[in-house]
């Protein structure tokens, strides 16, 4: 991965820059010292790093027009920052940009029950967009797995899944509206407390466009009533082909759990040794979770239980308590963690057709074979989002490079069968150099014209998601 | 012009020599579009149908009717809930999927499962160029470059051609219950909306028919549908008795009480708590759905109903009707700017129904 050189002038001129910067924030808003700028260098995605020339944190919409201004005026490239937990290196700095955090945009602006949405600043954590609405009865749906640190900011950005989206959807289908600071300054909404837009959709462009075409600073969330209960049922599979043959006859009979979340034999060992959630020996795993009262759960999980007992389970566990919930999903929550236990690990992100499940993860198997390196496969079934875990030990040299190459050719493999690259973690500077893989020139332009529109000077986050060689003009100017 | 390909459509575009008015199936366009009729009810066809992962694609010019007999044969749906709109606007013909798409026409079920744009999965469409861009794919969850499935979505036809749509789908239910309030004010029968919304029960539709009622509907498995209507009844207590009766829902989707009337349709989006006072401000007669979230009103002839009714958050568009003024509500300033950008980069020859949205 590489990223462009810095420009030169943009480095001579940092002393100015920083100068501007104090001139239209407070000074504890701009962090410029060279040890300070260091806990930007890099996000979740930490085998990149390189500190930025400038970090700011704004406290409000106005401050946030306030810094782009300058950036505008001087051509300095912006990387606008939510929590910093992007896999994808989405908020990676380069040594020439000034990292927009908005961290202390933090504050709940509106709650209204009776028209069911919340307005946050979009530096709020994910977790406590619903801990302002709980007590109410209320949550917001989106649910990344990062959701305790993540911002709505990073959210919309990388428009965020989680393990619930089979059935509430992503945060597109759960974003009313934005405030949003063009490159230049200005502030514009888009949306509000009505569903839906009034000429062109450019919120849905919006969501999901990586920080590229303007830092959202407030958004207004739909807020969803709490089901009165929830419950899982676990089932082990002795392969992976009949887990997935179950998967599909789940959603064949209409049922829409919450989740259906997968665990193959590697991930289940190593969460096992970790968490010791009593998971079985076998080679493929469900969690499937529904909701609603004691009595609608019953129904729903005898349809999935007689229907798993058409697939020869080597286990079915039906969660009766709490406690019991807690267990079976202990294990699947604490998967990434387990295989950080053992190995360093890359986490990919692809999605396929749910059909097509069982020759992908076969033919994982095989690749991993030839590379040399474990994968453990770990994800959201229901919607065919794979992650799978490439073990590596970044301290034996060649691996973290043996790793990558594994890890396209998992992609490239969830291109080829229909699927996509990324289906919640965003391109950023990790996919980026694969777009090629799915999108033809004439469909990687079609997507850089948005932000010749919204971004003229293609100052915003501008070497992530389209390939260098593809943006290059436009990032020269 | 009637192209049966994609290629024969980029050739046409690439050749044109002046404004092109786009057509489906001609059931539901808006406003007022100049130019050669090119017409996308050749581009038909199932492309892919997997009913185990909920999928469907086809060409954008397949008809809406043969998809949803389609899919109701394997006892699955477009979750959006189409409306029909030949009796409101007084066409004939048969809809497609391409313009289902364009106008982002979406029923009562959109609280509950989403507009068409948040079903759509995948588009392929000829821009201005001629040029065939593809953007989302076939699967649930992708965020793999910019979402221009959405921004095509909705536009009317003014940023390109489909060609092809992919959408997710939805299980039909088991059992449907449909819930009835008589005699409630607009405000009270928003208020109960409200009420049955915010609750556990998760009504997939609620609307507000002045004169015959205000309904809920419940879908799902035969038992939680019984547990489900019975409780939101009790909930629903403080609002009068809720009986249960027969589906009106085809009516309030295709705005039947409007139909074969004088007088201008207007089709309001806003805050549902809103919805009462504007309408009362806008006069005439009105039809809530969505909760009070979307609001059809039947007004006076030839009124410029925004200058009626404002200040008010949210938008009004002009669905039928003589009034002398924008069909789709004006944007501030910036906004237009960014749209009328994104229409030039686009379609920069300006090819594809002109006017029409700007």
């Amino acid at each position: 991965m590489h990223m462009p050189p810095p420009d030169a002038g943009v480095l001579a001129r940092k002393s100015r820059i920083v100068e501007r910067l104090l001139a239209v924030l407070p000074e504890d808003a701009v962090v410029h010292d060279e040890a300070e700028t260091r806990a930007y260098e890099c996000d979740a995605l930490t085998a990149y790093r390189c500190p930025p020339l400038a970090a700011v944190l704004p406290r409000s919409t106005d401050e946030v027009a306030a810094v782009l201004r300058v950036c505008h005026e001087e051509r300095v490239p912006v990387v606008p920052r939510g929590s910093g937990t992007s896999l994808a290196g989405g908020a990676l700095p380069t040594a020439d940009c000034v990292i927009l955090g908005v961290a202390r945009l933090n504050r709940v602006l509106e709650t209204d029950y009776a028209n069911r949405f919340i307005r946050v600043q979009s530096g709020r954590t994910n977790l406590s967009v619903t801990g302002a609405v709980e007590a109410d009865g209320f949550f917001y749906a989106p649910d990344p797995s990062s959701q305790l640190a993540c911002a709505i900011a990073g959210n919309i950005a990388m428009n965020s899944g989680g393990a619930h989206c089979l059935k509430y959807g992503v945060t597109t289908n759960n974003l009313l509206g934005v405030t949003l600071v063009l490159m230049d300054g200005t502030v514009v909404e888009i949306g509000g407390a009505h569903l839906d837009a009034g000429g062109l959709d450019l919120l849905g462009v919006i969501c999901g466009s990586e920080g590229q075409l303007g830092v959202v600073t407030e958004a207004t969330l739909r807020i969803l009533p709490k089901p009165e209960g929830a419950r899982p049922v676990l089932m082990g599979f002795a392969s992976n082909e009949v887990a997935g043959a179950c998967v599909s006859d789940i959603i064949r009979a209409g049922i829409l759990p919450v989740a259906i979340e997968f665990m193959d034999r590697p991930c289940i060992r190593a969460t096992e040794a970790f968490a010791k959630a009593g998971y079985p020996d076998c080679e493929a795993l469900l969690i499937v979770e529904v909701e609603g009262s004691a009595a609608e759960i019953d129904d729903q999980l005898a349809r999935i239980v007689e229907i798993a007992r058409r697939h020869d389970p080597v286990e079915l566990r039906e969660s009766r308590s709490d406690e019991e919930s807690r267990r079976i999903w202990l294990g699947r929550k604490s998967a990434f963690g387990a295989m950080g236990q053992i190995n360093d690990y890359m986490c990919l992100d692809g999605t396929i057709p749910v059909t097509e499940l069982p020759r992908v993860l076969r033919r994982i198997g095989e690749l991993s074979a030839e590379a040399g390196l474990e994968v453990a496969n770990v994800f959201h079934a229901g919607d065919g989002n794979m992650h799978p875990l490439i073990l590596f030990d970044a301290n034996r040299p060649g691996d973290l490079e043996r790793c990558e190459r594994l890890g396209a050719e998992i992609l490239k493999l969830c291109v080829e069968v229909g699927g996509c690259l990324t289906g919640e973690h965003g391109v950023g500077v990790e996919k980026r150099d694969l777009m090629s893989v799915q999108f033809s020139p004439v469909d990687l332009e079609a997507q850089m014209r948005v932000k010749d529109v919204f971004d003229p000077r293609w100052l915003l986050n501008p070497a992530k998601v389209f390939p260098l060689e593809a943006s290059g003009v436009r990032r020269a100017g | 012009m009637r192209p049966s390909t994609e290629e024969e459509l980029a050739e046409i575009v690439q050749g044109a020599a002046g404004p092109l008015r786009i057509r489906g199936g001609g059931t539901r366009a808006i406003g007022h579009a100049a130019g050669d009729l090119l017409e996308t009810v050749g581009l038909a066809g199932v492309r892919l149908y997997e009913p185990g992962a909920l999928t469907l694609v086809a060409g954008a010019g397949s008809r809406l009717a043969e998809i949803e007999a389609l899919l109701a044969g394997e006892g699955q749906r477009l979750p959006f809930e189409v409306p029909d709109m030949r009796g409101l606007l007084g066409r004939a013909g048969a809809s497609t999927l391409g313009g289902v798409v364009a106008a982002n026409a979406s029923g009562p079920r959109r609280i509950q499962a989403g507009a068409c744009r948040d079903s759509l999965i995948g588009v392929r469409f000829v821009d201005g160029a001629g040029q065939v861009v593809k953007n989302g794919g076939r699967v649930m969850k992708n965020v793999t470059g910019y979402d221009l499935v959405k921004l095509l979505a909705g536009s009317h036809g003014t940023l390109g051609v489909l060609t092809e749509v992919a959408f997710k789908l939805l299980p039909m239910p088991e059992t449907t219950v449909t819930l009835a309030l008589p005699d409630l004010a607009p405000d009270r029968a928003v208020a109960a909306m409200a009420a049955a919304l915010g609750s556990p029960f998760d009504p997939s539709a609620a609307a507000h028919w002045p004169g015959r009622g205000t309904f809920l509907r419940v879908e799902g498995f035969e038992a939680s549908v019984r547990y489900r209507a019975m409780r939101l009844r009790a909930l629903l207590a403080p609002f009068g008795v809720a009986e249960e009766v027969e589906s009106p829902w085809e009516a309030i989707r295709d705005v039947a009480p409007f139909h074969g009337r004088e007088g201008d349709v207007w089709r309001l989006s806003l805050k549902p708590s809103d919805a009462p006072a504007v309408a009362a401000r806008a006069g005439g007669e009105a039809l809530f759905d969505w909760g009070g979230g979307l609001v059809w009103l039947l007004c006076d002839p030839g009124i410029d109903l925004r200058a009626r009714i404002a200040p008010f958050a949210g938008h009004a568009t002009l669905i039928r009707g003589s009034a002398p003024v924008a069909v789709f509500q004006p944007e501030p300033r910036p906004l237009a700017a960014i749209a009328a950008g994104l229409r030039a980069r686009f379609d920069p020859r300006g090819l594809f129904n002109p006017g029409l949205m700007a």
